[in-house]
């Protein structure tokens, strides 16, 4: 065996990369949606928040030729969006998971709209962290070169972990997700926590679609997205709501989603879009192993209304 | 708060129209829910409106092509009916489940499924059978796997307490993996190179058109799922448990309702719904299974079921004007030089103001039955 192929090893390797390529943008919608579901509201809608999010990146990094510029609109785009979902699920009778799909087709239809001029000019991309500059393998390296949004959503989740439990706005997003008349109670009033909430969630998510169109796959066009905005709502789930778990959680499904070219890659290519549902499988078999008929899931804000 | 005190204490107007009072009592209870959906209508008109003479376009010329290639000549009423019809399952697939107050939102998968089904079900029996049997054959393998693939959902709630949401939202994704999978594969027609598709069906097995109209039978089929699941709703006694479940679910299992069974017994009808809509859509339009099936239709019926407040018959209308939306955007991109996104625009908008416009129920105090009951009614009911 010579220098530059390391055969079966290619698998375990392609996987990692794979799952830090794909996971970015999960992590940043899931810690989003973690915030505002923590907040006892539920936004359906981060799909078309991601996509809308992907073509503000674009489009401003476009004109800026400055990827971060792209990021920081994106963010502003995806906080209004956001901020339209609380302000709206703010009156009474309004369902929030009915506004969300509805949002996801108004954030859709609107960034096809105003992204059609963006399509053909490329976009400067957002840099990478070179980590793999100790090994002599080329694929070793490629695998390492880790992109700086990965990092940032690596810490963001720790300090969101730690926010949660130890600060006094972690404490008040948690009042209010539990228990409306709780958080009345202590004179906090529950549909502006839940807006900030929402809007949080929203910007956030907007950084995973600006992941999208600046980073990988890194450009921008209609079919940018392939449900991550929904799949992360399935992911925060499954992570309980807690932050590092939505981190460890998309970095699971990305691996599991990672598997198929890592296996056709090597010459594998029977059941090759079988490996495309393995990390859908994934998540509803370990959705299943871990609900109960008889309990709400653990850790499930009290408000919520998608856990009732 | 305001809110319920504003309502609550109506005086019944005093008079000696009494011998009207029921059915004025009747029209106010009907009259709410219409006024308020085309009030939202209107009002999300004049805020897409705003936004087209926001970009320096004709909002009046936006409409009249609207109105012309969506409704307004019988070429383009069909075209709106055809793209109607598979919305008509597709909402039932949402509908019907909302009514025991399960969230479903991974129709698609039932359609995709049950696309692939029909079409390999018809493969063998091409040749041998007549149409109408080959087309009973698909039909029925649409709505059994779709049945079951949305069933199972059910039977994960009920039985081991898993999100319906999310659940039918991963099987949706899983569906689409193994269409692919399977047409790739074993049910790949060798002929089909660019896209990937079944053996198509020949034409004479093909479901043609409602005779003396240009819409294929799927819109037939699916007004009479609709009409008949009101039927199931409202007019038996395992919709009437249902609606009860719906409403309160420990007051029914208190009561000794079958909560298990009607959660599996509607989910996997929904499905089956969902799963005809597949169904047409490879034996009316595509003629073979092919990644077409995936086009979304499950996606749009949530929104369809949720603009008809998940009543069966609303979906009729609400899929018609959702078809028509649909059928415009091709004129309207042509004509006024806009992006084909602009019905997405319009739709959303929408969307966003008619589920807005559902916090205006209650509101109006012109549609509280109360006002318009007879006095000694009234009285016997205080």
């Amino acid at each position: 065996m010579d220098d530059t192929t390391i055969g079966l090893w290619g698998v375990p390797l392609a996987i990692l990369a794979g799952a830090i390529r794909v996971s970015t943008p999960f992590i940043f919608v899931s810690l989003g949606e973690s915030i505002t579901e923590r907040s006892g509201r539920i936004n359906l809608g981060l799909e078309g928040t991601l996509v809308f999010g992907a073509m503000t990146a674009y489009a401003v990094a476009v004109m800026t030729s400055s990827p971060w510029l792209g990021v920081l609109a994106a963010m502003a785009a995806g906080c209004l969006f956001g901020l339209l979902h609380g302000f709206i699920c703010k009156f009474p009778k309004v369902n929030d998971i009915a506004i969300g799909i509805a949002m996801m087709q108004f954030g859709l239809g609107l960034a096809f709209f105003l992204g059609k001029p963006y399509i053909q000019p490329s976009a400067p991309k957002l840099p990478s962290i070179a980590l793999g500059g100790w090994s002599s393998l080329p694929q070793v390296q490629a695998a390492l070169n880790i992109n700086v949004l990965f990092v940032i959503g690596a810490v963001l989740s720790v300090f969101l972990w730690w926010a949660f439990r130890n600060t006094r706005m972690g404490l008040i997003l948690r009042v209010v997700g539990d228990s409306s008349d709780a958080a009345r109670a202590m004179g906090i009033n529950p549909d502006t926590v839940r807006l900030i909430a929402t809007g949080i969630g929203g910007s956030l998510a907007a950084v995973g679609g600006a992941y999208l169109s600046l980073y990988y796959p890194g450009s921008w066009n209609e079919g940018i997205s392939s449900g991550q905005g929904l799949m992360a709502v399935a992911l925060v789930i499954f992570a309980r709501w807690n932050p590092i778990g939505c981190f460890l959680a998309a970095l699971l499904f990305g691996g599991a989603g990672a598997l198929g070219p890592a296996l056709q890659s090597v010459g594998v290519t029977s059941g090759y879009y079988l490996f495309y549902a393995a990390p859908y499988v994934l998540t509803l078999v370990i959705l299943v192993a871990t609900s109960s008929p008889t309990r709400s899931l653990a850790g499930a804000p009290g408000t919520l209304s998608l856990t009732k | 708060m305001t809110l319920q005190a504003s309502i609550q204490p109506l005086p019944p107007i005093p008079g000696d129209a009494g011998f009207s009072r029921p059915s004025l009592e009747w029209l106010a209870r009907r009259a709410e829910p219409v006024a308020i959906a085309l009030f939202a209508v209107l009002a999300g008109l004049a805020l897409f409106s705003l936004f087209i003479f926001v970009l320096g376009k004709s909002p009046v010329q936006l409409f009249t092509l609207l109105y012309t290639g969506g409704f307004g000549s019988w070429f383009s009423l069909q075209n709106s009916l055809s793209r109607a019809a598979p919305l008509l399952l597709t909402g039932l697939c949402v509908a019907l489940p909302a009514r025991l107050g399960l969230v479903i939102i991974g129709g698609e998968g039932a359609v995709v499924l049950g696309g692939v089904a029909a079409a390999a079900i018809a493969l063998p029996l091409t040749g041998s059978v007549t149409p109408p049997l080959v087309w009973l054959a698909m039909g029925i393998a649409g709505m059994v796997v779709g049945g079951i693939w949305i069933g199972i959902v059910g039977v994960l709630r009920h039985y081991r307490g898993v999100n319906e949401t999310i659940a039918s939202l991963l099987m949706a994704y899983i569906a689409i993996a193994l269409m692919n999978h399977m047409i790739e594969g074993m049910l790949r027609d060798p002929a089909s190179l660019n896209k990937p598709s079944t053996t198509p069906l020949p034409a004479e097995y093909m479901l043609g058109n409602i005779p003396g109209m240009d819409v294929n039978w799927g819109l037939a089929i699916g007004a009479t799922a609709c009409v008949l699941s009101y039927i199931l709703i409202e007019a038996t006694s395992f919709g009437f448990a249902a609606r009860i479940a719906g409403g309160n679910v420990r007051a029914a299992q208190i009561q000794g309702l079958p909560v298990g069974r009607l959660i599996v017994g509607f989910t996997a009808l929904a499905g089956g719904f969902a799963g005809l809509a597949g169904m047409v859509e490879v034996a009316a339009v595509q003629g073979s299974a092919n990644a077409s099936l995936a086009a979304g239709y499950g996606y749009t019926g949530i929104l369809v079921a949720f603009l008809a407040r998940h009543n069966p018959l609303a979906i009729i209308p609400v899929a018609i004007l959702l078809g028509g939306l649909d059928a415009a955007g091709g004129l309207i991109q042509r004509r006024m030089g806009l992006p084909d996104a602009t019905v997405l625009v319009l739709q959303g908008t929408l969307f966003v103001v008619i589920l807005f416009c559902e916090t205006l129920y209650g509101r109006f105090k012109i549609f509280n039955p109360d006002l318009w009951k007879s006095p000694d009614l009234s009285k016997r009911s205080a």
